[in-house]
């Protein structure tokens, strides 16, 4: 190992993941710069350097060890679940953090690095090659993930449990499904999702509302859609720049360094730093995606593709939200809102793409 | 082979086997995931693209918005002057509660009403048809007003309330010259619609009559505007730009205040109203109409039950009777007979008519004013007499005999039938009546009858005492005709000239010299020793002697009372009009038009001599002064 792992690494998707990382960074300084958050770029930094270090030790440790040992990872993270309702914070209603010495842990976010090992060991294993799932099969992922996503959601995430969906839809759409069991599955979402939406929470069910009705209530529930808007506007084609963008720096927009971070990023940085940031953005999911596609077996190739869609997932739903195009659903950009837990995860997610490439000659 | 090394890393454990197949078969569905991932990205770049480069200034000016708190800097109205540069209209500082619509809750406003007396009705009509971000919701703030705002204006409790300096407009006390200088208010919903309002704002406060409405363009100042960048909090961050407020110009008018006091003063108490004006120029020194209201009472938004009392007052203290009462003239239009009667060769100087106190004509009999058997009549009288002494058979027979359209031709030039053009709102157009102008009326022809009434400014004739003033004023100007004008500092406007004989034209004003300065002149109380008065009073029937007599009518029935007065008779350079109304006679309105005259040839005099003005009404304005410093000198006597 060592050297010749080092070398073998994916690096055009360090070298993305690193620039993303940096312009987290620079943002996370320049929207927090006289706020209350001020400083939260140090540790951003130590949270970056952190999941470097975790990404190399992934990729070294590789995702079929971890697959093989994902019982007890699954049962791990369920531990830390159960152990957040029970010791965690609870911060704006929610209990989401267990506090461990000086920071704060989000088990949630590390329940999407266990499922995607899950769901790729169980296609592997269950499921042969060339063949579709069957209805057991999917009963089985369903419970696989519908367990950690209903704890997550009682505490209360819908956002951060939503983000386990992806997983599970790229997993069964990679091993394959027949064109009956996708209309009935759609079918009974159609059936099911307007059920669904009464028994979300009220503040939910404002979110949904104010998505589509931003200017009801402009000093409520609208409030945050309306903000980001305008902050993205004022961006311009140029953007206004640290000193001059008056959305992020006045306290217009809400929380600037983490799940607004793009909103302040587009006000500074203007359409021009948009397009280079989801540029970005496109490759760091392209290139995940090509290291599916020289996997050397059906594991990696669930693994990569697992956090593709996730990527992709977070993209659209915390960029799509910055423009008002997606319901305030409260999941961060990742690599570039400041936090550890997130930041870690995707650094994680990052380790076992390059666990992929590192074995993807290995026959 | 560096392979097999790493292999014993890589499959340390787990199981293998089952891992190991060709991941080969789903590339097409990865091909289908790269196709949805372009996709989702042209979604968010169209996202960005609607928001930054199609509208980008919808939202820099909402952000912009956000961040500038700005708060009007009220622009002070212009002063409004008199010709000495004395102040009538003045402004002093108040302060004014201003809401942000932004920031306005619905549930404070009950809160907010009950504190500062506001109706809560009234108050949510206002702010809901307001559109502009800010919205002024009370004037003129008291002490204790604007210290509960202050303790109540911050985050816990009603943060869209501010406080701003305002100005409120300073009438004189006692409704001193209110018609002249009219009043402010706010702007009214109907003026808004107007095109002529179109720079204008709701709750802009705007003239609303008088000189204020008339000239509110020159008054006006320029609001400016503070702005100031907050935080969402609402703190105050930094000072952006100030455009400061641009005060109104000074309005200098023509009025003389000292005039102006005397004829108020002259007029306490009565009906009526007083105009004084330089025939040279058409300058207006003095104008006032009684009784009067307090304009102060008007500023901003009047109180129901002022407003109540002000409309049910029977005497209508609103109107400007200066130029829009229209009353007939009276033996004050006599002159003008006159001076057609010898214009047209009807009459001339010698001519004679004998007056026994009353003459018929057409089968109606019609009595001179001294009719037996309280008078003898005049007996045989000609022009200088009958001028002096207001013989009505005399001016019977001069208008009997020039017949209505020839009289009519000079009631013309004299300007009696159009308005003179002042410059206030609202003047109303005075009558002379012809065939023409009673078939365009009536579609009824003239009966000849109706002409002897004319002849000594009865019948269908009005006048304005404004109009009078002008019409008698180019007589006086000996022919020519200036337009009358409140403004200081404009070129004097001739309206028409008169080609008469200038010998026909001294004989006139030699005989309402007559009525002043000789014996049996009936306006002998309008001398002034020193200066040649000329004159001409006036009655004006409401109604018949013979209906009054029978009816308990009483007061409101009496005649009106005109007296019109200029000096020096040479070369005029003031004529007085006073109506008194219900006054019964014309010599009971003279002494008010001499005490004006006084007024004006004293102060002449003090000029002349070096002598201060009166310093007293430069420094205190106040009418209730103003009038104060009258009262020795002009003590009214009846």
């Amino acid at each position: 190992m060592g050297y010749r792992a080092f070398k073998e690494l994916d690096w055009p998707l360090i070298i993305v993941t690193l620039i993303l990382s940096g312009l987290g960074i620079i943002q996370v300084y320049s929207a927090t710069s006289g706020t209350k958050w001020e400083g939260a770029w140090e540790k951003q930094i130590l949270w970056v350097l952190t999941g470097l270090i975790m990404m190399w030790g992934t990729a070294v440790i590789g995702y079929q060890s971890l697959m093989g040992k994902v019982l007890y990872l699954y049962c791990g993270v369920i531990g830390l679940l159960f152990a957040t309702t029970l010791i965690g914070n609870k911060v704006f209603g929610s209990t989401r953090w267990i506090r461990m010495g000086g920071f704060t842990l989000q088990p949630s976010e590390f329940v999407k690095i266990v499922l995607i090992l899950a769901i790729a060991r169980y296609l592997v294993e269950y499921v042969r090659p060339n063949t579709t799932l069957s209805w057991g099969d999917l009963g089985k992922l369903g419970l696989l993930v519908g367990f950690p996503m209903a704890l997550v959601m009682k505490q209360p995430d819908l956002g951060t449990s939503l983000t386990y969906i992806p997983i599970l839809v790229s997993g069964v759409s990679m091993a394959g499904l027949r064109w009956k069991q996708i209309l009935i599955i759609s079918l009974v979402l159609a059936v099911t999702l307007p059920i669904g939406y009464h028994f979300l929470k009220p503040y939910q069910k404002d979110r949904l509302v104010s998505f589509k009705y931003p200017d009801r209530d402009p000093k409520g529930t609208g409030f945050q859609v309306i903000q980001s808007r305008i902050a993205v506007g004022n961006g311009g084609m140029w953007g206004r720049g640290a000193k001059e963008s008056s959305q992020t720096h006045l306290g217009f927009l809400p929380v600037p360094h983490t799940d607004f971070i793009f909103s302040s990023f587009a006000e500074e940085r203007g359409f021009v730093g948009i397009v280079i940031a989801l540029v970005l953005y496109f490759l760091l999911i392209m290139q995940v995606v090509q290291n599916a596609q020289t996997a050397n077996d059906r594991a990696g190739m669930y693994v990569c593709m697992g956090v593709a869609a996730l990527l992709l997932f977070h993209v659209l739903v915390n960029v799509g939200m910055v423009v008002g195009k997606m319901p305030i659903t409260g999941i961060p950009l990742p690599l570039m809102s400041s936090g550890g837990s997130n930041t870690w995860s995707i650094f994680l997610m990052l380790g076992l793409v390059n666990g992929v490439r590192l074995r993807r000659f290995v026959n | 082979m560096a392979k097999d090394s790493d292999k014993s890393v890589f499959q340390s454990s787990g199981p293998d086997i089952a891992f190991r197949d060709d991941p080969r078969d789903a590339a097409g569905k990865i091909a289908v995931f790269q196709y949805l991932t372009v996709l989702v990205f042209v979604f968010l770049v169209s996202g960005f693209w609607q928001l930054q480069v199609q509208d980008p200034e919808r939202y820099s000016e909402a952000a912009a918005r956000n961040r500038i708190k700005s708060t009007p800097l009220l622009a002070a109205r212009g002063k409004i002057l008199d010709r000495d540069g004395r102040v009538i209209v003045d402004n002093h500082t108040s302060y004014s509660l201003l809401l942000n619509r932004e920031q306005t809750k619905w549930e404070h406003l009950p809160a907010i009403a009950a504190a500062l007396q506001l109706d809560y009705g009234e108050l949510s009509g206002v702010i809901r048809r307001n559109t502009r971000p800010q919205i002024i919701i009370k004037d003129q703030l008291s002490r204790d007003e604007i210290s509960w705002i202050e303790a109540h204006q911050d985050e816990s409790a009603y943060p869209e309330m501010q406080l701003i300096q305002s100005w409120r407009r300073q009438y004189p006390q006692g409704g001193f010259a209110a018609h002249v200088t009219g009043y402010v208010g706010e702007i009214s919903e109907n003026d808004l619609n107007l095109p002529q309002f179109s720079e204008y704002h709701q709750g802009d406060i705007v003239g609303k009559d008088g000189l204020e409405k008339q000239y509110d363009k020159i008054l006006r100042g320029v609001d400016g505007q503070q702005r100031v960048q907050v935080d969402n909090l609402g703190h105050e961050r930094q000072m952006e730009t100030t455009q400061p407020a641009v005060a109104g110009n000074d309005l200098k008018t023509t009025l003389d205040l000292d005039l102006e006091s005397v004829a108020e003063l002259a007029m306490q108490g009565k009906r009526g109203a007083v105009v004084a004006m330089d025939p040279r120029n058409g300058e207006v020194l003095a104008m006032m109409s009684a009784p009067t209201f307090d304009a102060n009472k008007f500023t901003g938004r009047i109180s129901r039950t002022d407003w109540n009392q002000i409309m049910n007052d029977p005497y209508k203290p609103l109107l400007n009777r200066a130029i829009q009462a229209e009353f007939a003239p009276g033996s004050t239009f006599k002159p003008i007979v006159a001076l057609a009667g010898l214009e047209s060769g009807t009459i001339d100087e010698d001519t004679e008519f004998h007056c026994p106190g009353g003459a018929s004509f057409y089968g109606n009999y019609y009595a001179c004013w001294r009719h037996p058997p309280q008078y003898p009549g005049h007996g045989n009288i000609s022009l200088h007499r009958a001028i002096r002494e207001s013989c009505d058979v005399f001016f019977y027979n001069v208008a009997n005999k020039l017949g209505i359209d020839r009289l009519a031709e000079y009631g013309d030039i004299a300007g009696i039938g159009h308005k003179t053009g002042i410059d206030l709102p609202n003047e109303r157009e005075s009558t002379m009546p012809s065939t023409k102008w009673k078939l365009r009326l009536t579609r009824q022809k003239w009966y000849a009858g109706e002409t002897i009434s004319v002849g000594i400014g009865q019948g269908a004739i009005t006048v304005s005492p404004l109009e009078l003033a002008s019409a008698l004023g180019g007589i006086a100007n000996r022919g020519s005709w200036m337009q009358p004008h409140l403004l200081a500092g404009v070129a004097p406007k001739v309206l028409r000239v008169g080609h008469f004989n200038p010998e026909n034209v001294e004989r006139v004003v030699f005989g309402m010299y007559g009525v002043v300065n000789e014996p049996h002149g009936t306006g002998t109380t309008a001398a002034i020793p020193g200066v040649k008065v000329c004159g001409k009073t006036g009655t004006s029937q409401l109604a018949s002697n013979k209906f009054l007599k029978g009816t308990a009518a009483g007061r409101a029935m009496k005649d009106n009372a005109w007296f019109v007065g200029y000096a020096p008779m040479e070369a005029p350079e003031i004529i007085v009009v006073a109506l008194f109304e219900n006054g019964e006679h014309g010599d009971r309105a003279s002494w008010i038009v001499r005490d004006v005259l006084k007024a004006y040839f004293d102060k002449k005099e003090r000029k002349a001599k070096g002598l201060e003005l009166q310093t007293e009404i430069q420094d205190r304005l106040s009418a209730t002064t103003i009038l104060a410093t009258h009262l020795v000198e002009a003590k009214p006597r009846q």
